[in-house]
């Protein structure tokens, strides 16, 4: 009788387990109620991340937030998700998040899932070197170079593909990895978007340490995506991003994150329409 | 200290031990101070990259508590819904029907075959591909689901050797006195295997705990291993200290879970004697035993 | 179903290579780690004795993947040891052996100590009334029938050492985990057939072995 009550209570555990979970799984559409859910970064410094006090810092964060204010979402009624790199056109399509603002470039193989407002930023895939370290001048010149990436990201396979073949390529979790190999000269470079490591270069614990190469590899259009085919919301944020930059908030965004790196960051792209 | 294997150690033992504890001792002495120069060297001994998770608070109530909550549900989920699947293949597998017995016994040993990481990798795919889940719960459905899969396997055979390591006169006993096969599995025989199982099954657990890592690592599940990104983009890339901190809650966790399976182990053995229950422990005690080490 | 096969832009077998000597170098590293510790732990020097089990206490409780993890970054990353330089992918398959062997060794340690446990105390006292030393007993008497009284248990540890070897994909190690990861987001449409070749591939890993090690167990089991 003893065994009989304890998978009983066994059993209505998991029930009660698997419900609980559940709730959550609530069919919302982006938007449930009065709040917003956007898709943003959560580690990465300078566009999106979660700070030790739970709150949200970064340009990409400030710019959801303006465009959520134009759509009439106060701040308080922004839901922010993580949106990690590999999961955005899935959260867009499950309709978990109504836009993602997360260093999301503009490309055709994401066009073919989602549409994009925007851009609303002009980034380039760049090189993070050591301050001291002048021996990278042109992309050649990584291939007698420990480079690193993070696992699966596009920046690495671009270099490897097309722009330095013979580099030796190796694949990290993520960025903060590659950062303490590239302080302790286990690798020579750090390769993404100038933006993502202009907002590293910039923390206050790597002041000095690292620098941008500055070469230019390629052109990253952020866009802000949203479901495909929601033309409404799409022209709405293109509007909202327009006034942004009419209004001197995104010069003044900007500066504010990316100023204190020296990063030279380009003009306010025009929006497409 | 005296064992089977030496002598309780003489004069000249004494002296030689003493020898091999300083050379050892120094041994050890060398490889730590080479370990630690080498990182205060590069900076990774530096105040401030070990201090906030003494001084700020908010390193543990913002990243690492949360992450150790998701860490234990995905563990708690995973052995509560693995324990009655894996009791059900375990009985299933001593079916003396022939259609239970080799399905059970296939799943079994299918799921035990395959590496955890790669039922969490397929489910997450599944679960992206065909279902509508969350983006929120997700990376937890897989990472439970692969967990569930593979543990119910592995306690399947924890149910059956706990049960096959009754002795014979139990299930004849029960057979004797009228009971169907259902009631002599249900009412004489789990109830008696189950204690003989107690231990394995909360060393299982350790392994539960240790595998929900994998999620963090590969799957993006936010557990506490995962924290360590964030972490480190907010603290200036203080990866080594972030990574001990995480290691040792880990152990501090698992070594507790241990502790606990000893001692339900020690209190049944006891129990047993002072009892005198007709269960042979020692020999079911070791073959509990050498199945937790399979768990790895 | 299967055409992802004949691409020619997946190396599966190359993969499963990688697999099978991460496994093989493993294995070997831990069986000899493995016996030095459960040396250490029974030993008669009471420093060894602490150092072998505070060591197997926590590195058994601390998951591969951050062994692993740890390996790579404290090792490779701060402190620059790359066992011998080349290309990242060398590094990384040579520290992937090096953390399996620290944390295997702890289950080997183990299961060598159970089987310590199951040889009659009468063969060590004999042993020691013939004036044989700690060294002599251990390597001549006891072990070889605690050895063969493990094969089970070891062969256990191997097979889970083999499936531990995919955790090697989160430092990057180009083995058969980290090849269906890729395969498993590009090749979204054959998603049951990619993971079909994986399991496979697994199990004709571990069957041979397991198979292997149950004769061999049966073969060499010391009869009382």
């Amino acid at each position: 009788m003893k065994l009989r009550s304890t998978s009983a209570a066994a059993a209505a555990a998991v029930v009660l387990a698997l419900t609980a979970t559940a709730c959550g799984t609530g069919s919302d559409s982006g938007s449930n109620g009065d709040k917003i859910n956007v898709g943003i970064k959560f580690d990465q410094p300078g566009l999106g991340l979660k700070t030790p006090d739970g709150k949200y810092a970064g340009f990409d964060v400030d710019v959801a937030r303006y465009v959520a204010k134009e759509l009439g979402f106060a701040e308080d009624k922004i839901n922010f998700k993580q949106a990690p790199s590999a999961e955005r056109e899935n959260l867009i399509k499950n309709g978990d998040v109504k836009f993602v603002v997360a260093s999301y470039s503009i490309n055709d193989k994401r066009k073919k899932e989602v549409d994009f407002a925007g851009p609303y930023f002009l980034a380039h895939q760049d090189l993070l070197v050591r301050a001291d370290d002048s021996s990278i001048t042109k992309v050649e010149d990584l291939n007698a170079k420990k480079l690193c990436s993070v696992t699966g990201s596009t920046s690495a396979q671009n270099v490897k593909d097309k722009l330095a073949p013979k580099a030796d390529l190796q694949q990290l979790g993520g960025y903060s990895e590659c950062l303490t190999g590239l302080e302790n000269k286990a690798v020579d470079a750090l390769t993404t978007d100038d933006s993502i490591l202009a907002g590293y270069a910039s923390q206050k614990e790597h002041a000095g340490k690292f620098k941008l190469a500055g070469l230019r590899m390629s052109d990253e259009k952020y866009g802000i995506g949203v479901k495909k085919g929601d033309d409404e919301l799409r022209g709405k944020i293109n509007k909202a991003l327009e006034k942004m930059v009419t209004d001197g908030t995104w010069e003044k965004l900007v500066k504010e994150h990316f100023g204190p790196s020296g990063y030279k960051y380009e003009p306010a792209p025009k929006v497409e329409n | 200290m005296s064992s089977v294997l030496y002598d309780t150690p003489g004069p000249r033992a004494k002296r030689r031990n003493v020898i091999y504890t300083v050379v050892f001792l120094a041994v050890l002495g060398l490889v730590a101070w080479w370990v630690l120069s080498a990182m205060a060297e590069k900076n990774q001994l530096a105040a401030d990259k070990w201090t906030p998770f003494v001084t700020d608070s908010r390193v543990w109530t913002t990243y690492l508590l949360p992450g150790l909550m998701e860490t234990l549900k995905a563990a708690a989920l995973s052995i509560l819904i693995a324990l009655p699947l894996g009791a059900l293949l375990g009985i299933g597998r001593l079916s003396d029907h022939r259609w239970v017995r080799v399905p059970a016994g296939t799943v079994v040993e299918f799921f035990r075959a395959i590496p955890v990481l790669l039922l969490m990798m397929f489910a997450a795919a599944l679960y992206r591909e065909f279902t509508t889940i969350s983006s929120d719960f997700r990376p937890l459905y897989a990472v439970v689901t692969g967990l569930v899969l593979y543990n119910a396997s592995v306690i399947a055979e924890v149910v059956r050797a706990g049960v096959l390591s009754l002795p014979r006169g139990q299930g004849d006993a029960a057979e004797a006195l009228g009971m169907r096969k259902s009631q002599t599995m249900l009412y004489v025989l789990l109830p008696q295997a189950v204690t003989v199982m107690l231990p394995a099954l909360v060393s299982q657990l350790v392994v539960i705990v240790k595998d929900t890592a994998l999620g963090g690592a590969m799957l993006g599940f936010a557990e506490l291993l995962s924290q360590n990104r964030q972490i480190t983009a907010n603290y200036g890339a203080n990866t080594i200290a972030t990574f001990t901190v995480i290691a040792l809650i880990y152990i501090v966790i698992n070594a507790l879970l241990t502790h606990l399976a000893g001692r339900l182990e020690r209190r049944m053995r006891r129990g047993k004697k002072s009892t005198s229950v007709t269960i042979p422990a020692q020999g079911a005690v070791t073959d509990v035993e050498t199945m937790t080490v399979r768990g790895s | 179903m299967f055409d992802f096969l004949d691409s020619g832009q997946y190396d599966l077998l190359g993969a499963f290579w990688v697999t099978a000597k991460l496994a093989l170098y493993s294995a070997i590293g831990s069986l000899i780690w493995g016996t030095a510790l459960v040396g250490m732990r029974v030993s008669p020097v009471p420093m060894m004795r602490a150092f072998g089990t505070a060591y197997v206490n926590l590195v058994r409780n601390t998951p591969l993947t951050v062994v692993l993890v740890a390996c790579s970054f404290v090792l490779n990353q701060t402190l620059r040891i790359t066992l011998g330089g080349g290309r990242s992918e060398e590094i990384g398959f040579r520290l992937a052996v090096l953390g399996l062997v620290l944390y295997t060794g702890t289950f080997v340690c183990e299961a060598l100590r159970s089987g310590i446990n199951t040889v009659p105390p009468g063969q060590a006292e004999a042993a020691r009334a013939l004036g044989l030393s700690f060294t002599q007993v251990l390597t001549l008497v006891v072990f070889p029938q605690a050895f063969r009284a493990v094969v089970t248990p070891l062969a256990n540890v191997l097979i889970a050492l083999t499936k531990n070897t995919t955790v090697a994909s989160a430092i990057s190690a180009a083995e058969a985990a980290l090849l269906m990861k890729e395969m498993v987001e590009n090749e979204a449409d054959a998603l049951f057939a990619v993971f079909a070749v994986f399991a496979f591939g697994f199990i004709l890993l571990t069957l041979p072995t397991g198979l292997f090690l149950g004769w061999a167990a049966k073969r060499l089991a010391v009869k009382r």
